[in-house]
């Protein structure tokens, strides 16, 4: 069992590490920011399974705060790139 | 054994999700189609391995927070989609 | 399998530290910068030095990457720098080559193993109350660090200050924001921080006893704070306010009150009676909260500066 989470966890990273290549190419700064929250999700899944792995609750509380922060991170860089964005007219 | 089955269905379903996302962000054409392949990675993909990692944890406060996380990571992922697809609107990186 | 888990993060966070040198693009890199943040709570996260891992997930990955945002907005807007001779690169190179070269003889000369003082912190740990080894080595084995950490980082903020020009004295620090109060921005800046404040102060409160504490609590605190204002909810707070300036002080002086109690019961400062050394030690915690917070919140000017003024 042990074997599979961390395959699996494995695979998780190296998929959302491919993903990175939209960070590389863009072309836009909005595709560079989703593969970047990709990453942060999938490194949030990578947490909980190595967590349930390794039995040390307190990983929850790392993924957390990381969900927590990364949407800080991107609501700032969206302000960052477009001020004007959140203004919104919807 | 069955909660070991529930485990590597879920975890397993949940990674391909990933995989989905992924290779919708590389290869679909326009900015908007990959934000939507996106989001199906950071709420089905995260959400299905929180579930399937959920008979593994040892109390249910654990759990909930673990429910918690995906929860937080739907709402901040839905609100940055909107930000993220009004941003693609404005660059002109958009076709109808 | 673990190997193969270690060995795909370390690749991958070496190729994104890569790119954030290398990269051309300002906000390419620095989203690559958040990119890197994140992946390094994960590689914590396997070191398994959960409260490191915290750390960086919090300031790496978050009020860094604010940080990093609101200066590539403003290098944006500035003039461009003309572009590096050849004389320049090389003695870039050189001075590179040579820091990581002492680094690596510094690494390579640790005794092995390392002397370490884990033993005998885990021998004592009792004694404090805590049962986060973390907590009790940076409140109370070597608590001195920390007072002089909280103050650096007061000195810190006050040095960011005195850069401010003399005619906006005393202002508020940075520039109010605008948003559509009924924009998405506006929705989230009022449903997250509400969270926030709960997650921080459980971490806050978990921190005696498991990975957690003051400082992670503080940089998710300054991080909800920084979320209100960028969406036009909130303002800064004029440098010349008193609530501000007694916050910002209470940190030290909680701390420093407790060293002074500890020379009246134990004969030394910073000494904790065991039988109150729980007790005293969540004192300086909160004491410290809402002085770390307001010092996090404050160094991170909103990303919005330059375009308020244009």
């Amino acid at each position: 069992m042990t074997e599979f989470l961390l395959g699996s966890a494995c695979a998780i990273l190296v998929v959302v590490a491919v993903g990175l290549v939209r960070l590389l190419r863009g072309p836009g700064e909005a595709d560079r920011m989703m593969a970047v929250q990709l990453l942060g999700t999938g490194s949030t899944a990578v947490m909980l399974i190595f967590g349930a792995v390794i039995r040390q609750p307190a990983v929850i509380d790392v993924a957390l705060i990381v969900a927590l922060l990364s949407a800080f991170a991107g609501l700032a860089f969206v302000r960052g790139i477009s001020p004007n964005s959140g203004g919104g007219d919807e | 054994m069955l909660l070991d089955l529930w485990t590597i269905v879920l975890v397993s379903m949940g990674v391909v999700f990933f995989l989905a996302g992924t290779v919708g962000l590389l290869r679909f054409p326009d900015a908007l189609s990959r934000l939507h392949a996106l989001t199906k990675a950071d709420n089905l993909g995260l959400g299905l391995v929180v579930i399937g990692l959920l008979p593994r944890l040892t109390g249910i406060a654990d759990g909930a927070k673990m429910i918690f996380v995906w929860l937080l990571v739907m709402l901040s992922g839905a609100c940055l989609a909107q930000l993220v697809a009004h941003l693609i609107r404005q660059s002109g990186d958009f076709k109808p | 399998m673990t190997a193969w888990l270690d060995s795909a993060a370390l690749i991958l966070l070496i190729g994104l530290a890569a790119w954030v040198v290398l990269g051309r693009n300002t906000f390419a890199a620095v989203a690559g910068f958040i990119a890197y943040g994140m992946l390094l709570g994960l590689v914590w996260v396997e070191l398994q030095g959960i409260d490191v891992a915290m750390t960086e997930a919090a300031i790496g990955g978050g009020l860094t990457g604010a940080l990093m945002i609101g200066a590539a907005r403003r290098l944006k807007s500035a003039a461009p720098v003309a572009p590096a001779t050849a004389g320049t690169l090389v003695i870039a190179i050189g001075v590179g080559a040579a820091m990581a070269a002492i680094l690596a003889a510094c690494v390579l000369a640790l005794p092995n193993p390392a002397p370490s003082l884990a033993s005998l912190v885990a021998g004592n740990i009792a004694a404090t109350g805590v049962q986060n080894p973390i907590t009790a080595v940076l409140l109370a084995f070597r608590s001195m660090d920390t007072l002089l950490e909280a103050v650096v980082l007061l000195l810190a903020l006050i040095a960011v200050w005195s850069l401010a020009p003399d005619a906006e004295w005393p202002g508020r620090i940075g520039v109010p924001q605008t948003a559509n109060p009924n924009g998405i921005l506006a929705y989230i800046a009022r449903v997250l921080p509400p969270i926030g404040l709960v997650i921080g102060f459980y971490i806050f409160w978990a921190g005696a006893d498991q990975p957690g504490g003051k400082f992670q609590a503080a940089t998710i605190l300054a991080a909800m704070w920084l979320l209100i204002i960028s969406a036009g909810l909130g303002k800064t707070p004029p440098v010349s306010s008193r609530w501000l300036r007694a916050g910002l002080i209470a940190g030290p002086i909680g701390f420093i009150l407790v060293g002074a109690y500890g020379v009246a019961s134990t004969g030394a400062f910073l000494g904790l009676p065991a039988a109150y050394a729980k007790p005293l030690i969540v004192t300086i915690e909160i004491a410290l909260l809402p002085t770390l917070t307001l010092i996090l919140a404050l160094l991170i000017p909103p990303p919005l500066r330059k375009r308020a003024e244009a």
